[in-house]
């Protein structure tokens, strides 16, 4: 089996060794979107299919990025356009994709759980492109290795999660990601907005942002969603900006410049102010250009399942 | 039955041999103009060093320097499986209408190669690449030849030549193990 | 013409007389003829061997659901009965949540008939709380009783206004039959797919808090205080429930409660993985959970043990998670489970697991059975309490396959099966 094995199904459980894998396949490939010719012929003659049960247009667009740019074939089924509004089953769907012969199915879906179902009853290389409250693996390893960069190394870092950890399957996959990597990992969120079992998870809660900015290196700052609020979660969205919101003034009293990350889109004005967010510490848009990077290394890594592939890579000069 | 290993080229064969292969670049190039030199990840990219190195001393002036990872660039993908390390490839200059002079540790079979002159069309179109090796081994799978070589040694398909470079291996010589042809 | 059945050379276990003992069992014409001792049958008498068996009253499980009328291709009365007397039950309750709902004496007496053409277990139908168990109108509780009906519930949701529920428990003491609370308060439990905790956290599972169902529970209870009606409280899941009905008992409240195999032998970390087969409603819960339960059934909070029987299609349970319905099929593992986890780990005698599945669920419900006293109904289980056996979902009569079990070994097993003095299951050994 590969390092990754047949699928990518989340963070949990990776070790720091297979993290560190993915992340050191990513970095030179990062390159090759800089070169004129943005394309390597990897992944020539393999069919992935990005299967999108939730719309999506950035993950979407990230993934079909880096699987061209490795030379693969893509289809993308969008839930929309799909039988699946006919009453076909996920597993039914897969299967008949999988008859087409596929080799690779990116998956996005509104279901936790749902990517690994599908992976556990077909053949070909499972990606989850986030699965509901889950977790979204290649975001959280994007975010690693922007971090990485940028505080030159993991190991000790403090990495703060900001806003609504109980919905967000980004935030999973960094706690799960930025713990291999040794990283101290904490949260911050109105209580409403926080799983109560979050400390069990092994990472640190602040109740006041301030609090939070004063111990951080850096700051993932999690989209806060419309919807939170009509379903009585937090009362507006401008009393959460006036108590959660990451502002300028804010970090101006930190005793540290923090990186700040976010896995957008962004709602401007709420969990983010526009200052900080076009800001000199903003990394916004380095995550942006590493996600294809990942995603590059991520289809790489899981391409091909030969066994033995140790050996047969320790040959002599080939 | 294998033979046990034995010592091809020691460190000061290989200093040699690198000094004569330096040479017989300069000779083929008819010296330094347009010239580039790529090494192979990564042993390939230790010898392209040396051989640069020597080049300068001869002529004075450096000569561009680059490296290449095949790794993207190979056919064994779907047989053998991801390699889990991927290296750099740094081509330092624009190739378009120079010499490029690929530099590698052994050639065998001459997959590399190929995957190399692949990898390297994605940057530009060279005048001419050539292709230089410390150590040729026979046993070649394509239609592709060393312009340059250190030193052939004919093994046999069980037997292994391992170059060591002091950077990697802390160690500068070539070992051949397995029956000589 | 008389028939009669003698079994001889078995532990006589009878809870209802304190009897523990080996010794023979006479069963005539449907009825217990003599207990007790060794009985010498008359010659070319039936006889069945029970030597190193346990010969129990029948049990008794009070919550089933069969499916029969709506979803006859998940189970029908007649599977589902069979599937109890493989697994020992000579009687079941089967909830009304059928389509169209058991709210009416058509209904039950078409679940009752169906039940008595089976010719298996006992079947015993429930009738609804409310019409269409909307929660809004009671059922008619006198003319379902009538028609077989013995309780009322609205089983898979609870009566949410407390009007509703003080106004059942106090009509439903003119029939002197049981009120059957399914305990969940809606909005706090709404789109859980299981319990809140570590697990639902790493897993991006909404959680149900154990307090859904406890504030339910102490609601229930206080109801019941106030209309001195008599509250049975449906498949308790956490510690909070437990102790709220210790407190309700203390009080002296006409309060029963039960508790299912599933919640006294798994915790929430089943579901890792997002095995559908450890969805249910209540969810499976902690280690702590299930200590508490286990306690609380052997020192007597909790009267007794139940499966909750739920029959699902496999295509329904072959989904993403969130989208499966809840439950599993247990009655042809109950016994299975109930001795692995309790007998075998000695919160339970034989003779408190006895009472736990046959003679309290009687005396709860008001069914006959329960007993091997003489002149009682000839409803009588033989079990092998340390026999292994291996759970393959593929043998079970019940249409339903969706078990978390499969596969396991489980020590405890039913061997013979009698209702009303006929023999209805035989295991083959």
């Amino acid at each position: 089996m590969t390092i990754l094995g047949k699928d990518l199904l989340g963070l949990a459980g990776l070790s720091r060794e297979q993290v560190t894998a993915i992340l050191d396949v990513a970095e030179p490939l990062r390159a090759i979107s800089e070169r004129a010719i943005k394309k390597v012929p990897t992944l020539r003659g393999m069919t992935v299919v990005n299967l999108f049960f939730e719309p999506s247009t950035r993950t979407r667009i990230s993934f079909e990025f880096a699987e061209k740019r490795m030379s693969a074939d893509t289809v993308n089924v969008a839930t929309a356009a799909s039988s699946v509004s006919k009453g076909e089953t996920l597993v039914d769907t897969a299967r008949n994709l999988e008859a087409m012969r596929i080799d690779m199915v990116v998956i996005r879906h509104p279901h936790s759980g749902a990517a690994r179902f599908l992976a556990e009853r077909i053949e070909s290389n499972v990606i989850n492109a986030g699965d509901g409250t889950h977790e979204h693996p290649t975001q959280g390893l994007l975010d690693l290795l922007t971090l990485r960069e940028k505080l030159g190394g993991l190991e000790g870092k403090r990495i703060c999660i900001i806003g609504d950890v109980l919905h967000s399957r980004v935030a999973r996959s960094n706690i799960w990601g930025l713990k291999a990597m040794g990283a101290q990992v904490a949260v911050c969120g109105p209580r409403s907005l926080l799983p109560g079992a979050i400390r069990e998870l092994g990472v640190e809660v602040f109740g006041r942002i301030e609090a939070a900015i004063e111990w951080a290196d850096a700051l993932n700052v999690l989209r806060l969603q419309l919807e939170r609020m009509q379903l009585g979660y937090i009362p507006s969205l401008r009393e959460y900006n006036r108590v959660f919101g990451v502002t300028r003034a804010r970090l101006e009293r930190a005793p540290r410049d923090l990186v700040i990350l976010h896995p957008g889109p962004m709602n401007r004005g709420v969990e983010i102010d526009s200052d900080v967010a076009d800001g000199p510490h903003s990394v916004i848009l380095e995550q942006v250009t590493n996600g294809v990077a990942v995603r590059m290394a991520v289809l790489y890594l899981l391409a091909g399942n030969a066994p033995a592939l140790a050996d047969a890579a320790r040959g002599t000069a080939v | 039955m294998p033979d046990a290993a034995q010592v091809a080229l020691n460190s000061k064969a290989v200093a040699r041999t690198i000094s004569r292969m330096a040479d017989e670049i300069l000779e083929l190039n008819a010296g330094l103009d347009r010239l580039v030199i790529v090494g192979i990840q990564r042993r390939g990219v230790q010898i392209a060093d040396r051989l640069a190195d020597v080049i300068r001393d001869r002529e004075g002036a450096d000569v561009p320097r680059g490296a290449l990872d095949i790794t993207l660039y190979r056919d064994d993908l779907q047989t053998v499986g991801p390699r889990p390390v991927v290296g750099r490839t740094q081509i330092p200059v624009d190739i378009d209408d120079q010499v490029v002079v690929i530099v590698d540790d052994v050639l065998f079979t001459g997959r590399t190669i190929r995957a190399a002159l692949d990898e390297l069309a994605d940057f530009g179109r060279p005048a001419r690449i050539m292709l230089a090796v410390l150590v040729d081994r026979g046993g070649r799978e394509l239609p592709i030849h060393a312009d340059v070589i250190g030193k052939r040694i004919e093994v046999g398909p069980g037997g292994r030549v391992d170059v060591f470079v002091p950077i990697l291996d802390g160690r500068d010589e070539v070992v051949v193990s397995g029956a000589l042809l | 013409m008389t028939t009669s059945l003698l079994i001889t050379g078995g532990r006589l276990v009878d809870p209802s007389q304190s009897l523990d003992a080996v010794g023979d069992l006479l069963l005539v014409d449907g009825k217990v003829a003599a207990i007790g001792g060794q009985i010498a049958g008359p010659d070319g008498l039936q006889r069945i061997e029970a030597k190193g068996l346990v010969v129990a009253p029948g049990f008794i499980d009070v919550h089933v659901h069969l499916r029969e009328p709506g979803r006859e291709e998940v189970e029908t009365v007649a599977s589902g009965a069979h599937a109890a007397v493989a697994g020992g039950f000579t009687a079941v309750c089967a909830m009304p949540n059928t389509k169209p709902v058991t709210d009416n004496q058509a209904t039950v007496g078409f679940v009752k008939r169906q039940g008595e053409a089976a010719g298996f277990a006992r079947v015993y139908p429930y009738g609804a709380i409310t019409v269409g168990q909307m929660g809004e109108t009671l059922a008619e509780f006198g003319e379902m009783v009538a028609a077989g009906a013995v309780a009322v519930s609205d089983d898979g949701k609870p009566v949410e206004n407390s009007h509703i529920m003080r106004t059942a428990l106090e009509y439903a003491q003119t029939f002197g039959i049981p009120v059957v609370e399914h305990c969940e308060v809606m909005a706090l439990a709404q789109g859980g797919a299981m319990h809140e905790g570590t697990v639902s956290a790493r897993l991006g599972l909404k959680g149900i808090p154990g307090e859904a169902e406890e504030i339910d529970v102490i609601r229930c209870i206080l109801l019941a205080k106030l209309t001195k009606g008599h509250i049975h409280l449906c498949h308790l899941s956490t510690k909070g429930s437990v102790d709220l009905v210790r407190w309700g008992k203390d009080q002296g409240v006409n309060v029963t409660a039960e508790v299912c195999s599933h919640h006294i032998s798994l915790t929430h970390e089943a579901v890792e993985g997002y095995n559908t087969n450890a969805k249910m409603n209540p969810p499976l819960r902690t280690a702590e959970d299930v200590a508490a339960l286990q306690q609380g059934v052997r020192d007597g909070t909790i009267d007794l043990l139940v499966t909750d029987h739920a029959p699902h299609h496999y295509d329904e349970k072959e989904r993403e998670f969130a989208d499966a319905p809840n439950g599993i099929v247990g009655l042809e593992t109950a016994l299975g489970m109930n001795v692995t986890w309790l007998v075998e780990r000695g919160v339970l005698t034989i003779a408190q697991l006895v009472d736990r599945m046959s003679t309290r669920p009687a005396k709860v419900f008001h069914l006959p059975g329960g007993t091997l006293a003489k002149g009682s109904l000839a409803d009588v289980t033989l079990f092998d309490p340390t026999r292994q056996w291996t759970v393959d979902p593929a043998r079970f009569k019940s249409k339903g396959r969706n078990t978390p079990y499969g596969g396991q070994t489980l020590a405890g097993q039913a061997v013979c099966t009698i209702v009303g003095g006929r023999v209805v299951h035989q295991l083959d050994r």
